[in-house]
Order: structure tokens, then C-alpha cells, then sequence
């Protein structure tokens, strides 16, 4: 499962954490963490920043996170005009990290900043080619 | 050349911003390129030793534009080159101009901003601006540059209770000052009402909260000490540049109430200028969305974290405030040709501390600060300038 299937409209289908793609198929959220110092990354990388090992592997996240901020889209760019107005969220995931992401199923009024919110993975069923993609949804309250 | 050899500006030329169907990109260089040889005294063009263009490549169908504007100038054979980072292209040039002076391989530069925006649609901007964030992670979900700014925003907003009146009344501010710019884009007084009734663009920013993307270039001549008299009788001094980066994606940022990138930049500016952000007396500031200015305050050290939005509630950066900022009406009133901005505020700052800034003048202004930021905050430089 190439990186191209990854987003409505994909900008880049070479990368060396490909294999996130396939994951995602699976309905699993994968981010990398360094064999050398431990440091964990979402979105994945290939090479740690801290310790500039290149020695990275993959490890499963939770989805669970809290909303750091949100934007509604009305002014779209090429290629998303058909879906607009959207809401894009910023999620500081359980595990470290941050996710940017579209905000579904929660209407408008019940989107606050702190709130809890799970990733779900998923595939655009209504467009012909394999896409790829995850959204915000409304998490567990604690 | 040591140390202690003192840059200077001895020439300044600003074009007319906006819809300028009129004229292509080099044509547009020309005019301010012109102004600011006729601003000297006695500069001929063969007292140039170097040309160097502030721009973003992307926006042209004319690729590599230090070869034509070099051209159309008239500098050949002379030295040329462009600098790219985003929509502070023209602070990066003007720093290049400052490291190249300084080390002795140049005497005199000049520095022109350039862009042609509007030969794209909306639409096409959009997109383009968009992949100013991670394309892999971030632009696959459509965000827009304004809706980078609205992530801040809406951060801001909840973190530190700034209110949306609050971020309306900077472009209340810069309207009211843009309309005594002749060379603005827009000339005419805003109302907060104005502001809140207009357009949404990405919740909560409005159309009336974005500047707007313009055609528009500007000029200035720098040199050393030692030439600098022989050029003017009002030589404008940099006396500390400040120069960071940070992260290019929002999701890598350790948070998204401040621009770390300016507050490093200014701590560097200060340090070098042996100032006190308190010195500064008059600034210009990076207003692409009114939030980037309330942020751009308190990162400037202008007022604590999070009263930003108090610090323009109370009028502090007006005329007779603590730090007037933008009085020329900022990128929100002028325009924002991406290339042309940092050079256009290096422009109004001289203007200022020369004391030529006709009814915007802040009245025996000695010390400038300008502040440009490239992109979602990926790179700042803030230049502070001195009579």
C-alpha cells in the first residue's frame, strides 16, 4: 500500500514511513520510535531528530487525544472546494505527539478546545481510487 | 572591514501597492529601483556593486527574476542573486545585503522586493499558501494559511480570554493609519462592526482580518560608514539583526500561542542593539492576519503573554501609545506583496527616523524595530534601525 493513497489528495508518495499507509488500511494508527534513544514520533518519522539515529521502529497509538485547537474552513483551496466548509482539528494525541485532521460527527456547538477526541481511521468510499485517511470523533470522557 | 564597520541606509524607494495590472514584475522593480537612486545624493547606478532580490519564485511565470530584473535595471554585468524564505523574502535579502556589506566583498547593494501576486486566482493562492505548512502530514486535509492563523487564534482566544472585538481593532488601527499612505492598497477607515459582519474565511477569521495579496515592490540602497556620507545627509543605521527559524509543521511546535522563531529573533536584535524592547519607538510588525500582530506584541516583548489583545484594547500601539506599530497601515492596509514586505517596512521605518513621515509621523522617533515573518512562523527576522 503505496504513500500515495494517503489523503484526499496526496502531495507526497515517496517517503521512507510508506509502510504507515498500510497500517492505516488495517484500521491501525502507527507512529516510529527510536531503537537508540526511545524518542517517539507522531507523525512517524524515519530519522530522530534528538539523537540523529536512522534506526527507527514502528509502534501502535492509542487514537485517544485532546483537542488542541480547531478552524473551520470556509475560503478552500484547489482540490477541496467540493467538501467546504470543513473543520480541521489539532489533536495533542495520549502518547505524545500531534495530529492534524478533519472534525466529524460532533456538531459545531460541542467542539471546545480540551475536549477529549479519538482518531478514527478511514477510506473515502465515495471516490473510485483507494484513500486513504483518519478523523477526529468525539472520545471518552474520563 | 572589522566589527565595528556600520551598515547603513542611504536610498529608498517604494512602488505603489496593489492591483497593478498595469505592469509586469520587472517593470514593477523599476519604479522603486529609480526612487531610491534619486533619494541619494549623487548615486550613479556604477556605484552599485550588487543587486539582490527579495522574492517567492512560485508566484511567476517568469522563472529566475534576479536575471531579468538585472536587465531591465540596467545592472549588468553587476552581481545578482535571489533569497527566498516565504513572505519574509525581503528581510532575508536584506540581511544578505547587511553580511555582504560587513564583510567587505560589496560596498554598496541594493535590495529590491518584488512580487506579482495577482497573475494566480484565489484559489490557486490558496492552495499554494496551504502547503506553507507539512504537505505530507498537514495540506492533505486542505488547510489554508488563514486557517493556520485561525488554529492560533482560536488557541489564543481560549488560553489568555483575547476576545474577538480585540483582534477586530487592529485592523481598525491599520485602516485608520493606511489611509494617510499614499501607497497603500487600501486607504479608507474600517469600523470593528465592518470587521465582524464580513466573510468568513476560516472560523474566527474574517475576510477583513486578512491582508490581501498584492502586486508591489520596494527599494532600498545600503552601504558602510565610510561611503555612506558621500550618499546622504541622513544615513538610517542597523544596529541589530535578529534571524531564526522553528518548526515547519504545527504538529512538531511546542505550542500554538506563540511564534518561537520572533521571539528568538527579537531576543538576538535586542541583544546585539544593547536595547530594551521598551527603547523601540516606533514598529513594524507582521500583520498578515490582525492575531499575527497581537501574537507578534508579545513575542516583540512589547507586553507580557497574553495581553496582547489588552495592549490594543488600551491603544498602546497607536500614535501616543507605549509603541506605535504600523502606522504606515501594515501588510492588513498597504498590501502584501509577499517579496516587497520586509523591504517596504525597512522603508517606513527610515521614513520615520528621518523624520519625512509626513502626518504618520511619531514625533522624534530615534530607534525602529521591524518584524517579518515568513510562512506560519518558519522564519523570522527582525531588524532594528537607528538615526
Amino acid at each position: 500500500m503505496p504513500f500515495k493513497y494517503f489523503g484526499k489528495i496526496n502531495f507526497t508518495p515517496y517517503t521512507k514511513v510508506d509502510k504507515f499507509a498500510e497500517y492505516l488500511q488495517k484500521g491501525r494508527l502507527m507512529g516510529t520510535q527510536c531503537k537508540k534513544c526511545s524518542e517517539k514520533y507522531f507523525p512517524p518519522r524515519a530519522d530522530c531528530i534528538k539523537c540523529m539515529s536512522d534506526d527507527v521502529k514502528w509502534i501502535e497509538y492509542s487514537g485517544q487525544g485532546t483537542l488542541q485547537s480547531y478552524t473551520k474552513i470556509y475560503a478552500a483551496p484547489k482540490g477541496f472546494n467540493d467538501i467546504a466548509p470543513y473543520i480541521i482539528g489539532v489533536v495533542d494525541l495520549e502518547e505524545g505527539g500531534r495530529l492534524l485532521s478533519w472534525i466529524k460527527n460532533i456538531p459545531d456547538d460541542e467542539i471546545k478546545i480540551g475536549m477529549p477526541v479519538k482518531i478514527i481511521p478511514r477510506i473515502f468510499e465515495e471516490i473510485e481510487e483507494i484513500k486513504l485517511y483518519y478523523t477526529i470523533e468525539k472520545g471518552e470522557t474520563n | 572591514m572589522g566589527e565595528k564597520v556600520k551598515v547603513g541606509i542611504v536610498g529608498i524607494g517604494h512602488g505603489k501597492f496593489g492591483n497593478r495590472s498595469d505592469a509586469n514584475v520587472q517593470e514593477l522593480a523599476f519604479e522603486p529601483f529609480k526612487q531610491a537612486i534619486e533619494d541619494t545624493k549623487n548615486l550613479r547606478r556604477d556605484n552599485i556593486d550588487a543587486l539582490i532580490i527579495g522574492s517567492v519564485p512560485e508566484y511567476h511565470m517568469q522563472r529566475s527574476l534576479p536575471g531579468v530584473v538585472a536587465e531591465y535595471t540596467g545592472m549588468n554585468p553587476k552581481s545578482t542573486w535571489l533569497t527566498e524564505a516565504a513572505c519574509a523574502s525581503g528581510s532575508a535579502a536584506i540581511r544578505t545585503a547587511y553580511m555582504a556589506i560587513k564583510s567587505g566583498m560589496h560596498d554598496v547593494v541594493a535590495v529590491i522586493g518584488v512580487q506579482k501576486m495577482r497573475e494566480l486566482s484565489t484559489e490557486d493562492i490558496l492552495a499554494l499558501m496551504g502547503r506553507v505548512g507539512d504537505v505530507q502530514w498537514e495540506s492533505i486535509f486542505g488547510t489554508t494559511f488563514p486557517g493556520y492563523y485561525a488554529l492560533y487564534a482560536n488557541r489564543h482566544m481560549h488560553q489568555f480570554g483575547t476576545t474577538r472585538e480585540q483582534i477586530a481593532q487592529i485592523a481598525v488601527k491599520n485602516h485608520h493609519y493606511g489611509a494617510l499612505n499614499p501607497n497603500a492598497f487600501f486607504q479608507k477607515e474600517v469600523t470593528i462592526e465592518r470587521v465582524l459582519d464580513s466573510d468568513d474565511v476560516a472560523y474566527p477569521i474574517k475576510v477583513f482580518d486578512c491582508c490581501a495579496n498584492a502586486d508591489g515592490a520596494a527599494c532600498v540602497i545600503m552601504t558602510n560608514e565610510k561611503k555612506a556620507k558621500k550618499f546622504t545627509d541622513t544615513p538610517i543605521w542597523f544596529e541589530g539583526l535578529g534571524s531564526a527559524s522553528a518548526q515547519m509543521s504545527v504538529l512538531r511546535r511546542p505550542n500554538l500561542i506563540e511564534i518561537p522563531s520572533a521571539v528568538e529573533a527579537a531576543k538576538q536584535a535586542y541583544k546585539q542593539a544593547n536595547i530594551r524592547p521598551s527603547d523601540i519607538q516606533v514598529a513594524e510588525i507582521h500583520d498578515c492576519f490582525t492575531i499575527a500582530e497581537i501574537m507578534a506584541y508579545e513575542n516583540l516583548g512589547f507586553c507580557p503573554k497574553g495581553k496582547g489583545g489588552k495592549f490594543i484594547e488600551e491603544k498602546q500601539s497607536y500614535i501616543g501609545g507605549k509603541t506605535p506599530v504600523n502606522v504606515d497601515g501594515g501588510l492588513k492596509a498597504k498590501g502584501h506583496p509577499v517579496g516587497a514586505t520586509g523591504v517596504s517596512m525597512i522603508i517606513e521605518i527610515v521614513k520615520q527616523l528621518r523624520g519625512d513621515a509626513g502626518k504618520r509621523q511619531v514625533s522624534g522617533a530615534e530607534i525602529g524595530l521591524t518584524h517579518n515573518v515568513g510562512g506560519i512562523g518558519q522564519y523570522t527576522f527582525v531588524h532594528i534601525l537607528r538615526r
